[in-house]
């Protein structure tokens, strides 16, 4: 097995052998985070821009740790100081950036596509950290390994979605992602931010509901993901705040309807008091901060497999052969 | 004089489907006579059309040739030439330039242009309102005696219901046709493709097919309260069509065009490419088939590009922000035979009746191949096997999806006025 593209652009294309390969890879770099020293010199010389042309805090951290941990240089393009303000056009930003020769090209853009933009016109690996209400694969990546990591698997479970699923990037990754193993799909919310279409959008054959009763939605759950209320990013339509809460927020009494061990998701950040109330977001089946530090080791195994596995042709941790598998080099740097 | 010879000539005014040689003098037809009657002056110049379809010129009703004020993206003189290399020998240009063709001065500015600079006759479309703001109404009249021949705030529906009827009930009593973008734009804001599985998908913003039939729904209803000519242009939703039959089945003189992309493709070949965006965007599968259904019936009266050419800088963007509209001028003739002809849906007949009859309907004018008419020929080939390379275009733009796209027959030769202006 080898990652057979030279982007990671979306989850849709990719075979659920090969997101498995993925999350395997993520393995090792998972326990490098418990390492006292975390850093590793497989990258060492590679650069890595992060262009986040949309606001982030938390993915443009976890991609800049994961570089820097495999020992790359980054490159920080922040849409607040970036010369899009002087009306440059995304394809001469990249351009520009790729001009300086980096090696790798992580970006984040409010528009659907974006990435599969550039990604068209650059020779470099793109990385897709989210475009638009499209994917965003690190996510689903993340969250399927922090569901393997708790329930030891991602195969065949009932996965429920709470949100403005139809503006959700997050939902999109992670209906591609945990389809291909058999998951079975309710999206809950309300009904303008929960089209039926949705039902058609997975691998074929992957049952998705729509309910737009969360008490419906809840009941046999083993996974919950819950989506954030952007309040500053207009929802369209745009919802009452009482309503939703009223209607959708997760809280104590209405996660009895879910299994009893259901694994709470959220993307971040949290609206406390919103879309999901404080002693639900900090309770025993919450994994938001597993999800976290499950972003850095993720993103780390998706750097490595593209910088190493594209330029290199092979992945030697897989084969077994080679000298620099994420696990070997972790123990050499210790 | 120039002697078309040996070609099939197919005339749907006169219903001929004959083999027939057509001698033009000047700008008009001389004579037309079976094949091999009709005797030649050595000063005669020949053109063998031999196994070609021999058709009155084609007309093609909805373009925008950009000029003036987007000479980067198109002039008259690329556009026209363009349209000559598409089998076209007349184009409507919609009004939508910088500034709008909204007054006389403007439209004499492009019937003069096209006349020094043009390889085909140019039509304009005057703007239905001042600016096309939807607020007052154009000087539509002085527009007309400077050659407009319909009008249009095209891009964009007449703004209002109210302004809409105001501008139906003029146009009746200056016999033009009004020609309605129809689309609800409170419903299509925002939106880069047709609402659907694949807009959903894609994640990109997508407008329900009720964003243009609730608004076919309103013009359908004014023309029925003014009597006015009301062409519905690029109608691309089943829905739309069922208000324009029963338009038709009414008495009512609401009649309608139908692009090549909206025959061809659906909201399901929609990539992240802007080369399939345009709006109306590609509809979905059951609007296709009846759109189909629509050509052969007779609910659709011509088939009109809506070439929209935007210089590549326009076009090479993020989706969303990627201008509406692609090339059509040259790939339309090959898309109505591969998908309407070859595959048995419509006769050949019946295709060329929307090229030119139907259109000419519209536009209150006649197109048939007959002694002393306009010598404005279209020729081409049902077999001729090419292949679109969109680098050779003669538009100055190049957004068309149909680059590298092989068609079997096409163009041969274009004829406005006795000239030949394009021979492939």
């Amino acid at each position: 097995m080898t990652y057979r593209f030279r982007d990671l652009l979306a989850l849709e294309p990719l075979s659920a052998d090969e997101l498995n390969f993925i999350l395997d890879q993520s393995q090792p770099f998972q326990e490098i985070q418990r390492h006292p020293l975390k850093k590793l010199a497989t990258l060492r010389g590679k650069t890595v821009v992060l262009a986040f042309f949309e606001n982030s805090t938390r993915t443009r951290l976890s991609f800049g740790t994961a570089a820097s941990r495999l020992g790359a240089d980054t490159m920080n393009l922040q849409a607040e100081a970036s010369s899009l303000k002087k009306g440059e056009t995304l394809l001469d930003t990249a351009n520009n950036l790729n001009a300086m020769k980096p090696d790798c090209f992580v970006m984040r853009h409010s528009s659907s596509g974006a990435a599969d933009f550039v990604a068209r016109h650059l020779e470099i690996p793109v990385v897709n950290a989210g475009d638009g209400t499209h994917e965003h694969p690190s996510q689903g990546l993340l969250d399927a390994l922090t569901i393997r990591d708790r329930k030891g698997t991602v195969k065949d479970l009932n996965v429920t979605i709470l949100g403005d699923i139809s503006h959700s990037r997050v939902a999109r990754s992670n209906i591609h992602l945990l389809g291909k193993f058999g998951c079975r799909f309710t999206l809950c919310g309300p009904a303008m931010w929960v089209p039926r279409e949705l039902e058609k959008i997975g691998p074929p054959g992957t049952p998705i509901r729509c309910v737009y009763r969360v008490e419906e939605a809840l009941e046999g759950a083993d996974v919950i993901m819950v989506l954030r209320v952007q309040t500053e990013r207009l929802h369209e339509p745009s919802l009452s705040q009482n309503d939703y809460i009223l209607l959708y927020q997760l809280n104590a009494e209405r996660m009895r309807l879910a299994k009893k061990d259901a694994l709470i998701l959220h993307p971040g950040p949290i609206n406390r008091g919103i879309e999901i109330t404080p002693e639900v977001a900090d309770g025993p089946r919450s994994a938001v901060l597993e999800q976290v530090t499950n972003g850095v080791a993720v993103r780390m195994a998706i750097l490595y497999l593209l910088m190493v596995g594209a330029t290199e042709g092979t992945h030697p941790a897989l084969e077994g052969k080679g000298e620099t598998s994420p696990k070997e080099s972790a123990h050499a740097s210790d | 004089m120039l002697l078309i010879k040996n070609g099939r000539v197919l005339d749907p005014a006169s219903r001929t489907d004959a083999p027939r040689d057509i001698l033009l003098d000047g700008e008009r037809i001389a004579e037309i006579a079976p094949s091999g009657k009709i005797s030649v002056a050595n000063a005669a110049e020949v053109l063998d059309a031999s196994g070609l379809i021999v058709a009155p010129g084609f007309i093609d009703m909805h373009v925008h040739l950009r000029e003036p004020g987007q000479e980067n993206s198109e002039t008259i003189e690329t556009g026209t030439l363009a349209a000559a290399r598409g089998g076209f020998t007349a184009v409507c240009c919609m009004p939508n330039t910088k500034p709008v063709n909204d007054n006389a001065s403007i439209t004499r500015f492009i019937v003069d242009r096209a006349r020094v600079h043009g390889h085909v006759r140019v039509w304009p479309i005057g703007a239905a309102s001042v600016g096309s703001k939807g607020e007052a109404i154009a000087e539509i009249a002085a527009m007309r005696e400077a050659g407009i021949v319909g009008v249009s705030d095209d891009g964009k529906p007449i703004a209002t219901a109210k302004l809409a009827r105001q501008i139906m009930d003029y146009c009746r009593t200056l016999e033009l046709p009004v020609i309605e973008h129809s689309e609800d734009v409170s419903l299509a804001a925002g939106a880069v493709m047709r609402e659907g599985i694949a807009s959903t998908r894609l994640g990109l913003p997508g407008m329900p097919a009720a964003a243009e039939s609730v608004c076919v729904a309103r013009d359908v209803q004014l023309a029925e309260l003014t009597g006015a000519r009301l062409h519905i242009a690029h109608l691309s939703a089943k829905a739309s069509l069922d208000q324009v039959r029963y338009a038709k089945q009414n008495g009512l003189r609401v009649t309608c065009e139908v692009t090549p992309h909206h025959f061809t493709l659906i909201d399901e070949d929609v990539t992240y490419d802007s080369r399939y965006k345009m709006n109306p965007p590609l509809a979905a599968r059951a609007d296709r088939e009846a759109l189909w259904q629509g050509l052969v019936d007779g609910t659709v009266d011509a088939v009109a590009t809506d070439h929209a050419p935007h210089e590549p800088a326009l076009k090479d963007v993020e989706f969303d922000k990627s201008p509406f509209g692609i090339l059509g001028f040259e790939t339309a003739l090959g898309l109505a035979l591969e998908q309407l002809v070859h595959t048995g849906k419509l006769s050949l007949m019946r295709m060329v009746e929307l090229f030119t009859t139907g259109p000419a309907r519209v536009l209150g004018k006649e197109r048939k191949l007959a002694v002393s008419e306009p010598a404005d020929i279209t020729i081409f080939s049902l077999d001729r096997a090419w292949t679109y390379n969109v680098n050779e275009s003669a538009s100055k733009s190049r957004n068309s999806p149909f680059d590298g796209k092989s068609f079997k027959g096409g163009p041969a030769a274009t004829i406005v006025a006795g000239k030949i202006v394009y021979r492939a």
